[in-house]
C-alpha cells in the first residue's frame, strides 16, 4: 500500500495527438481517487500511464516513492480491474485468481490458501473450479477483482470495471468495491464516465475534459463548489441548468436582481459576500447555473419557502414522475449557453448542441415535491431558492468566486 | 464427418473477428443451418452418411485389396471378398513388416516428419506472437514478406537448393542426401503459412487479456507460454495436422532431396511400383499403412479444435 503520486504527466502519441496534458494528482495512501469525465477525456490513458501499459511522454509517476517511468508494467506492483474482466478463459476461477501469484513462484499452498481467502471474501467459493465461460457477468467481475484482492498490491487500478454489468447489479457490486477497498485499505485510482459511480465511491473525485485537470475535490464540495461550467454540468443528475441572465443591483439595500428573459428573480444580498468576484460581473450577463432540487412549486414552497427566492412563470412542458420525486421541464426566454463545455457536455450526453434559435429560450428541468399536481401543459409557477444560484463567467466557464486574481487555476 | 465438423467450427478468422466486434450480436447463421431447418435434420444426416460412405469406398477397397493375395487380386476386385470372407489373410502385411527397406523407410518418415512439423509450430508461434503482440521496427514490412513468400512455389525451389545442399559438407556430413537437408527444406517452406495462420489468430485474442497478464507480472516469455499458446490451441493443432499431413504425403521434395538411405515410405512405394507392376501385395498393405499414421493423428489432435476457447474471457 502506497502513495501514488503523478506529476506534471502528459502523453502524446505519435500522431501528435495529446491524450493527457500537465496532469498533476496526489492519491493518498489507501484513499479512493476516481477519474471521472466523458469519453476521450484521458482517464483511461492516465491510468494505463500508472499501470505501466503506456508509455509516459512527459511528467513523472510515483507509486510509494519510487519513480516509476522506466519500471515495467509486472514490476510496478500494482493490480488493474479491466473494463472487460479479461479472465484467462482456458484457466478455471481458482487459477485465474493465482494466476500472479503462480508466476511470483509463490509455493502451491500458499497460493491455495490465499486463493481460498480471496474468493471468500468476493463468496466465490463454490465456483472456484468453473471456467469463466461458464460464470455470469457478476460472477466474471468479482473474479476479476479476485484476481486484484489476491496479489495485495501497491495500488489498485480499476477502469469502469462496471460498465458491463445491468443496472442492478452495477449498484449492488458498487457497493461491494467500495466495502472492499475500505477493508483492505488500498490505494485506489477508479476510471468511469458515470458521475454518480464517481460520486458514491470516491474520496475525492477528479473530473476532466480533453486530458486536463477540471477540479479534484471531495464529492460533495465538487457538487456544492463546481470550479468551472464544466464540472457544474457533468456532476449531478439530472444536470444543473445552465443559462445566461444579467445580475444588477436592485435598490440601495445592497440586494441584487436577475433578469431572466422577462422576468426578474430577487437575489439576496450575502451572495455577493460569498462570491467578491461577482462585483466585477454586475450590469452584465453571466451564466448562471441552477440545481434541479433548488427548484420547488411555488404552490408547495409557499411564496416565502426558502430563505430567499423568486419565481419563474413558464408552461409545463414535460412531467416525470419518479416517485420520489417529479422532474418538471419547462422553458425560459433566456439564451442558452453555449461555450466550449457546454458542447463538451452535450456530446457526452449524445444530444447535438441546438443550433441559434430564433428566439432566445433555454430548457430548464426542476425537482418538484410529489405531492405536486402540475401536469404536461399546465401554466407553472417555479419558486427558486436563489441563495443556492451558482455564477459562471460567460467567456472562460469559471466559477465566479473569490477575487479574480485567483480563479485562473483551471481553465486551459 | 470431417465436412459437417468444418462447418460449425469457426475458422481461425472466425474466433478473432468473433472477439474483435463482440457487441455485434448473434453471427449470420451458416448456410449448413439454414439448409438443416428448410430441409430437416434427419435427412441432412442420412445424406450426410451416404456422402462419407460414399467417400471411404476407395479407402476401404484399399484395406480390403491389402488383406488378400496376390493371386486373388489379380483374379477380381475386392468387393469379392463379401462372397468368399475366407480369401482374407494378413499374409501380405507380414511379408512387407519383414522387408528391412519397408521398415527403414517408415522410421524415414517418422523422423522427418516429426521434427518439420515440431519446428514449423514451435518457430511459427513464436513469431507469430511477435509480429501480433510485439513493437519493433519493420514489424509490418517483415510480416509483408512472409506473406509474399506464400507465393513461391516449392517447384522453383528445388535445383537452388538442391545446388546449395551440394555444397554444404562436413565432417563426413552431407547435407544431400540427408534426413536434415529434407527436414530443413519443409520446415523453410512450411513456415510462411504457418507465421500467417498463426498471426491472425494471435491477433485476434482481446489485447486486455496480454495486459492483465503483464500486470499480474508476465513478462513476455510467461505471457506467450501461459496465456498465448493455450488460447492458440485449434489454430495450432489444425496447423500441426496440415503440416504433418503435407510432410508424411510429400513426395516431390523426398525425391529430390533423399537418397536411398533417408528415402520415407512414399519414395519407397513409389520405387517398388516402377520396378514391378503388378505388385499390389506390397503396394496395398504399405500405402494403406502410411495412411493409418496419418489417420491417428488426426483423431488424437482433433479434441483440440473446440469451440468458443475465449468465450467468457472478455465482456
Amino acid at each position: 500500500m502506497a502513495e501514488v503520486v503523478l506529476e506534471g504527466v502528459g502523453k502524446v502519441y505519435s500522431d501528435g495527438t495529446r491524450a493527457v496534458r500537465d496532469l498533476n494528482l496526489s492519491i493518498a495512501d489507501g484513499e479512493f481517487l476516481v477519474l471521472v469525465g466523458p469519453s476521450g477525456c484521458g482517464k483511461t490513458t492516465a491510468l494505463r500511464m500508472v499501470a505501466g501499459l503506456e508509455d509516459i511522454s512527459e511528467g513523472r509517476v510515483l507509486i510509494g516513492d519510487r519513480v516509476v517511468n522506466r519500471v515495467p508494467a509486472r514490476d510496478r506492483d500494482v493490480a488493474m480491474v479491466f473494463q472487460s474482466y479479461a479472465l484467462y478463459p482456458h484457466l478455471s476461477v481458482r487459477d485465474n485468481i493465482g494466476f500472479g501469484l503462480s508466476l511470483r513462484k509463490l509455493p502451491k499452498d500458499q497460493i491455495r490458501a490465499k486463493v481460498e481467502h480471496a474468493a471468500q471474501i468476493l463468496g466465490l467459493t463454490e465456483y472456484l473450479d468453473r471456467k469463466p465461460r461458464n460464470l455470469s457477468g457478476g460472477q466474471r467481475q468479482r473474479v476479476a477483482m479476485g484476481r486484484a484482492i489476491v496479489r495485495e498490491p501497491q495500488a489498485f487500478l480499476m477502469d469502469e470495471p462496471l460498465s458491463n454489468l445491468d443496472a442492478k447489479l452495477r449498484v449492488q457490486m458498487r457497493a461491494e468495491i467500495a466495502r472492499i477497498q475500505r477493508d483492505l485499505g488500498v490505494t485506489t485510482i477508479y476510471v468511469t464516465h458515470d458521475q454518480t459511480e464517481a460520486m458514491t465511491l470516491g474520496d475525492r473525485v477528479a473530473v476532466m475534459k480533453k486530458g486536463v485537470l477540471q477540479q479534484v475535490a471531495p464529492p460533495q464540495e465538487l457538487y456544492d463548489r463546481p470550479a468551472n461550467l464544466f464540472v457544474a454540468g457533468f456532476i449531478g443528475s439530472p444536470a444543473m441548468n445552465l443559462l445566461q441572465a444579467r445580475l444588477d443591483r436592485d435598490g440601495d439595500d445592497g440586494g441584487l436582481r436577475l433578469e431572466v428573459g422577462g422576468q426578474t428573480l430577487p437575489v439576496p444580498a450575502r451572495v455577493l459576500d460569498e462570491r467578491p468576484a461577482l462585483r466585477a460581473h454586475l450590469g452584465r450577463d453571466v451564466v448562471v447555473g441552477i440545481r434541479p432540487e433548488d427548484m420547488e412549486d411555488a404552490e408547495l414552497a409557499g411564496s416565502g419557502g426558502g430563505e430567499a427566492g423568486g419565481t419563474l412563470r413558464s408552461t409545463a412542458d414535460l412531467v416525470e414522475a419518479m416517485g420520489s420525486d417529479v422532474l418538471v421541464h419547462f422553458a425560459v426566454e433566456a439564451a442558452q449557453v453555449v461555450t466550449e463545455d457546454t458542447k463538451e457536455l452535450a456530446r457526452d450526453a449524445g444530444t447535438d448542441v441546438l443550433g441559434a434559435l430564433e428566439a432566445p429560450r433555454t430548457d430548464l428541468v426542476a425537482r418538484f415535491s410529489p405531492r405536486t399536481r402540475v401536469k404536461v401543459g399546465d401554466p407553472v409557477v417555479v419558486h427558486v431558492d436563489t441563495g443556492r444560484l451558482h455564477f459562471f463567467d460567460i467567456d472562460t466557464g469559471a466559477a465566479l468566486w473569490e477575487a479574480p486574481a485567483a480563479s485562473g487555476d483551471q481553465e486551459g | 464427418m470431417s465436412t459437417a465438423s468444418a462447418a460449425e467450427r469457426p475458422g481461425p478468422g472466425a474466433v478473432g473477428a468473433d472477439a474483435g466486434n463482440g457487441a455485434a450480436g448473434a453471427p449470420r447463421r451458416s448456410i449448413a443451418s439454414r439448409v438443416v431447418s428448410r430441409v430437416g435434420g434427419g435427412a441432412v444426416q442420412v445424406v450426410l452418411v451416404l456422402v462419407a460412405l460414399f467417400w471411404l469406398v476407395p479407402t476401404f477397397g484399399l484395406l480390403v485389396a491389402s488383406l488378400r493375395s496376390n493371386e486373388d487380386n489379380a483374379a477380381g476386385g475386392w468387393w469379392q471378398v463379401f462372397t468368399e470372407p475366407s480369401q482374407l489373410t494378413v499374409e501380405s502385411y507380414s511379408a512387407l513388416l519383414d522387408k528391412p527397406d519397408f521398415v527403414d523407410s517408415f522410421w524415414n518418415t517418422v523422423l522427418i516428419t516429426v521434427p518439420s512439423t515440431l519446428l514449423v509450430v514451435v518457430i511459427a508461434a513464436l513469431a507469430a506472437y511477435a509480429f501480433a503482440w510485439l513493437e519493433f521496427p519493420g514489424r509490418d514490412w517483415l510480416f509483408l514478406l512472409v506473406v509474399a513468400l506464400l507465393v513461391v512455389p516449392v517447384q522453383v525451389a528445388l535445383i537452388p537448393v538442391a545446388k546449395l545442399y551440394g555444397k554444404i559438407e562436413f565432417g563426413g556430413f552431407q547435407m544431400f542426401g540427408s534426413i536434415t537437408g529434407v527436414v530443413l527444406f519443409h520446415v523453410a517452406f512450411g513456415l510462411p503459412f504457418a507465421i500467417f495462420l498463426l498471426r491472425n489468430f494471435f491477433a485476434g485474442i482481446p489485447r486486455d487479456l496480454l495486459e492483465a497478464a503483464r500486470m499480474d507480472g508476465g513478462t513476455e516469455w510467461t505471457i506467450f507460454r501461459r496465456v498465448v499458446f493455450p488460447l492458440g490451441g485449434p489454430a495450432i493443432a489444425s496447423l500441426g495436422i496440415f503440416q504433418f499431413l503435407w510432410v508424411w504425403n510429400d513426395l516431390l521434395v523426398a525425391l529430390v532431396f533423399a537418397d536411398t538411405e533417408s528415402q520415407p515410405m512414399t519414395k519407397w512405394l513409389q520405387s517398388q511400383m516402377r520396378q514391378f507392376t503388378g505388385n499390389i501385395d506390397i503396394l496395398a498393405p504399405g500405402a494403406f499403412l502410411s495412411l493409418v499414421v496419418p489417420l491417428a493423428v488426426f483423431f488424437a489432435f482433433q479434441r483440440y479444435f473446440v469451440q468458443g476457447v475465449l468465450a467468457g474471457s472478455v465482456k
